[in-house]
């Protein structure tokens, strides 16, 4: 669980080209959008993306992923619990 | 009617690893294989706080460079500053990268960060979100710079008061060749706007 965490740390800075942020500096109930990390529109698409490429987790509704990318830590709980790969 | 003069404020360039400012050199870089690289050099070298910036293709990170370079220390930007650009790459470069992401059908994961740059005139919503501009653009393909066009173009923008100020250029990007040139065209200004003019400093 605490590596998926990090996992996913090192992914958001990755494939959302966050190159100001460090790891450390996102916390794991910090959120995701808005106040927080300041995740935009596109940014969601492009998680929802990473969902099926790295977790074979197909959301069938975008708009189940505002509740799934509030922070890293219901992210991590909700693709333990529903990934296929 | 007497016709306006107008007159160019302003005006950059970046080429070949190379920004000039107002015809003087501001930054060189000739070991940047990439316009990637290049453009992340000259960000950090003008210290800018902009985390967007990251998120953009090479094209709008030239494009948003050389209008930083434009407006920085400006205080008279207006909200209908009009923007008029053009190139001849469109925005092959990045069309490039979302066609790759999507040739393996077996693996078939189009980046929708990517496709949001898969037109030109990006660069100038970027610029536009940037300064709170709410104004007239355009962004043309043509062959060349043809500063006749952009000439004429910026003319009729002021002449009948769509804008008040007018960014226009050329903002050209294809597998890491990049020729940036924009000018900012006001009723002050360094040098008086003409067809000529505006020829002479995109070659400078």
């Amino acid at each position: 669980m605490p590596e998926l965490k990090e996992e996913l740390k090192e992914k958001l800075i990755t494939q959302l080209s966050l190159e100001d942020i460090e790891i450390g500096e996102i916390g794991d109930n910090d959120p995701l959008f808005g106040s927080g990390l300041g995740l935009d529109s596109i940014d969601a698409l492009e998680l929802i993306v990473m969902l099926e490429k790295d977790y074979g987790i197909k959301l069938k509704d975008p708009k189940e992923g505002k509740a799934i990318f509030e922070s890293i830590t219901v992210m991590s709980d909700y693709i333990i619990k529903n990934r296929t790969k | 009617m007497i016709k306006e003069t107008y007159y160019i404020s302003g005006w950059c360039t970046i080429r070949e690893g190379t920004v000039c400012k107002n015809g003087t050199l501001y930054y060189k870089d000739s070991d940047a294989d990439t316009a990637k690289d290049f453009a992340k050099g000259l960000y950090a070298f003008m210290n800018l706080k902009y985390s967007k910036f990251h998120k953009m293709d090479s094209l709008c990170k030239l494009g948003f460079l050389a209008s930083e370079l434009l407006l920085t220390d400006r205080k008279d930007i207006h909200q209908d500053t009009a923007l008029v650009m053009s190139n001849k790459a469109s925005s092959l470069d990045t069309d490039r990268s979302y066609q790759e992401s999507i040739n393996d059908r077996a693996n078939f994961y189009p980046s929708p960060s990517v496709f949001v740059y898969t037109l030109p005139n990006i660069v100038m919503g970027e610029i536009s979100i940037r300064h709170h501009l709410k104004s007239e653009n355009a962004f043309f393909v043509t062959d060349y710079f043809d500063a006749s066009f952009h000439t004429k173009y910026a003319n009729i923008l002021l002449s009948t008061k769509k804008a008040s100020q007018v960014i226009c250029g050329w903002v050209d990007l294809d597998t890491d060749k990049y020729d940036v040139f924009l000018a900012l065209i006001a009723k002050k200004g360094k040098k008086k706007l003409t067809q000529s003019s505006l020829h002479k400093i995109y070659n400078q």
